[in-house]
């Protein structure tokens, strides 16, 4: 069972909302210093979903990123966590893309690396949460998606995926070839052993630009958007908050109470 | 040919047209009187119940019908190919659709499809004065930032759009339209469903709620919402949570507010032992007030509420609810 798993750097989603800063003249987010870069929260659960197939049947796991500044520790967590050898998209030719053309370059490198049968992604990326690149890949390589799993398993060249409903769970069986797009319902990704970060400073690290796809600049970065980006901006919270308060938490709960009921919301 | 029309998916539900459904008509009227063209809405299904009908009563000038065997369950390939075949013959100006279970599998398949623009969850939407072009605004970073986006080129200008972001307009029964069916061959779906598996909210369901009572990380255990089940229960109200509590198995996913979870907008939205995550604020922003106990004056959800106890909720919690009690028995 050979996979790939896309995963993408992005700032801390979970750092405090006030380090989240809009540089209005160039349109883009100056995360405060000590946000951190990530490996998109989902795109780990992808590379979990990845490894518990390996560990059942055995296989290879390839890693794509595309990215500028790829930080290599925190990319090199998915080598930590077992998968086996990692492909970074570096180029300017790929810079201001949408999803239209991130994912038609990710395409292009995943027919490079050849034979496959299942492809992973996160359910959305946490920085732009479009939800777009996973659905976008599998239909540029036209082979099925199934999107939002908790489980997947393989077996006699079909895929048993799990999906999460807004009301329940679904259980879809796939062809493969196929990609799936996994959501944290799937439970906790494994953290990297010590032996797994060892291990991970020996597998290869692979840099590919866009002459190394064989792409069509005009699909490539801004000139391969389909979509414009006019403005970005904070929206404005003018929420204020009225502090109910007393000499205990208890009489605190209990004014709290009243206080609704005088505002006619009890 | 010119593109031309605004076209909006159209989902069911429980054999009424689903609220999104009325919301996006809501909205695509107003993009359509906006450009001076129609409003149509499309429905897949197998057979297609009639009530569509009534997407021309909430603001459709045109009702499209796809009805086939294969979309009697959702699947994404037929659907998709559905969807792009009345694309093909239609050549809408504007398509859009729900963010919902459905619309977030499709519309990204679909947009590839047709080698257009896509922006997915938008919260707002409106024709430029000059372009004429759609600008679709959507909330990016969890909901630290807002971006407007447009399609310049390609067509149909597509848009999936947030739950309870838009108004639906009032039923009117003296509008008049037409039915079209249309007839679409589909290829065969490379997947198939094995199961699908319901669970039936035991009271209120959440997104139908007037007041959600909803507990987070803090609240430290499975056993610790019992105290928010009886309040909602006494408030005929509903239990909601946050990605913490759905991951530590607290509480069932389908109990998640927040951008991958429901969209909520109810009037009272008690919010204990939450943080105010941006990705959790972005499902219940829409309440009409929010009531944070958090034992963090710093928390994030105070900027948020705009009625708040800073405190242990163990010990607010039961003090708030026995108050809560006394008052609805004295009145
Ligand atoms: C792409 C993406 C999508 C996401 N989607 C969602 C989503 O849909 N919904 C969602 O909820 N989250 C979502 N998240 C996660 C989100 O970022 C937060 O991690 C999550 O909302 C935090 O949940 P919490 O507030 O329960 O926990 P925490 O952030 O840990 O907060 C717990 C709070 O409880 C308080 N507390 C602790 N003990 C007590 C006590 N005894 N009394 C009173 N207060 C107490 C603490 O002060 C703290 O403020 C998403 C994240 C990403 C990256
Ligand atoms: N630049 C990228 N490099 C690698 N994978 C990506 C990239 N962008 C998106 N993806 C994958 O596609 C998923 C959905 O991304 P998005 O459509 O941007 O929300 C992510 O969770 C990743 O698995």
């Amino acid at each position: 069972m050979n996979s790939i798993v896309c995963v993408k750097q992005v700032p801390d989603p979970e750092a405090p909302p006030a380090s989240f800063r809009i540089d209005s003249a160039t349109n883009r987010m100056v995360p405060a210093a000590g946000v951190k870069p990530v490996l998109s929260p989902f795109d780990e659960y992808a590379i979990e979903a990845a490894l518990r197939l390996k560990d059942a049947q055995g296989g290879k796991i390839s890693i794509l990123s595309l990215g500028k500044n790829l930080a290599l520790d925190v990319v090199k967590k998915s080598l930590s966590m077992g998968a086996d050898e990692l492909y970074l998209l570096q180029d300017d030719a790929f810079e201001g893309g949408d999803s239209y053309s991130t994912a038609y370059a990710l395409s292009l490198a995943i027919k490079k690396l050849g034979k496959f049968d299942l492809i992973f992604c996160g359910r959305q990326a946490a920085d732009w949460d479009a939800g777009q690149v996973g659905s976008g890949i599998a239909e540029l390589l036209g082979i099925p998606s199934i999107t939002v799993a908790s489980k997947v398993e393989a077996a006699d060249g079909k895929a048993r995926v799990e999906r999460v409903l807004p009301d329940g769970r679904e259980v879809v069986e796939v062809d493969l070839p196929a990609l799936v797009t996994v959501s944290n319902e799937l439970g906790e990704p494994r953290y990297p052993t010590l032996k797994g970060i060892m291990a991970a400073g020996k597998k290869p690290v692979t840099v590919w630009k866009a002459s190394d796809l064989g792409a069509d600049p005009a699909q490539l970065g801004r000139a391969g958007a389909k979509t414009n980006l006019l403005k970005l901006y904070a929206p404005v919270r003018e929420t204020h908050c009225e502090i109910v308060e007393g000499e205990t938490p208890e009489e605190a709960g209990a004014k709290m109470a009243l206080r609704l009921r005088q505002a006619k919301l009890l | 040919m010119a593109n031309s029309g605004i076209i909006i998916f159209g989902e069911l539900g429980a054999g009424r047209l689903s609220s999104i459904t009325l919301e996006l008509l809501g909205a695509g009227r107003k993009l359509a009187d906006a450009l001076g063209q129609e409003l149509a809405a499309i429905f897949l299904g197998h057979p297609v119940d009639p009530v569509v009908r009534e997407a021309i009563a909430f603001g459709a000038d045109k009702v499209y019908t796809i009805d086939n065997p294969a979309l009697q369950e959702y699947l994404t390939e037929p659907s998709v190919a559905a969807l792009e075949a009345a694309c093909r013959q239609l050549s809408p100006e504007v398509l859009l659709l729900g963010q919902t279970a459905v619309g977030r599998d499709m519309a990204p398949r679909l947009a590839f499809r047709l080698g257009t623009g896509l922006a997915m969850d938008c919260v707002h939407l409106e024709v430029q004065a000059d372009s004429r072009l759609l600008v679709a605004t959507r909330p990016v970073y969890g909901g630290n930032a807002l971006a407007e986006m447009t399609c310049p080129s390609a067509r149909p200008q597509m848009a999936t759009v947030r739950a309870k972001s838009q108004e639906a307009l009032p039923r009117d029964d003296s509008r008049t339209g037409e039915v079209i069916p249309l007839s679409v061959s589909l290829p065969s779906s490379r997947s198939r469903l094995v199961e699908r598996v319901r669970q039936e909210a035991a009271g209120v369901k959440l997104e139908d709620a007037e007041i959600i009572i909803a507990g987070g990380r803090g609240i430290g255990s499975a056993e610790g919402f019992q105290t928010l089940e009886e309040l909602a229960r006494l408030l005929s109200g509903a239990v909601g949570t946050t990605r913490a509590a759905v991951d530590a198995n607290w509480r069932p996913s389908s109990d998640q507010i927040g951008l991958t979870g429901k969209i909520v907008a109810p009037t009272l939205y008690v919010a204990i032992a939450i943080s105010g995550a941006s990705q959790h604020l972005a499902g219940c922003s829409g309440s009409k007030n929010i009531v944070a106990i958090n034992k963090d004056p710093d928390a994030n959800i105070f900027k948020a509420a705009q009625y708040g106890v800073v405190g242990d909720y163990r010990k607010v919690l039961p003090a708030f609810l026995n108050k809560v009690k006394e008052l609805l028995e004295t009145s």
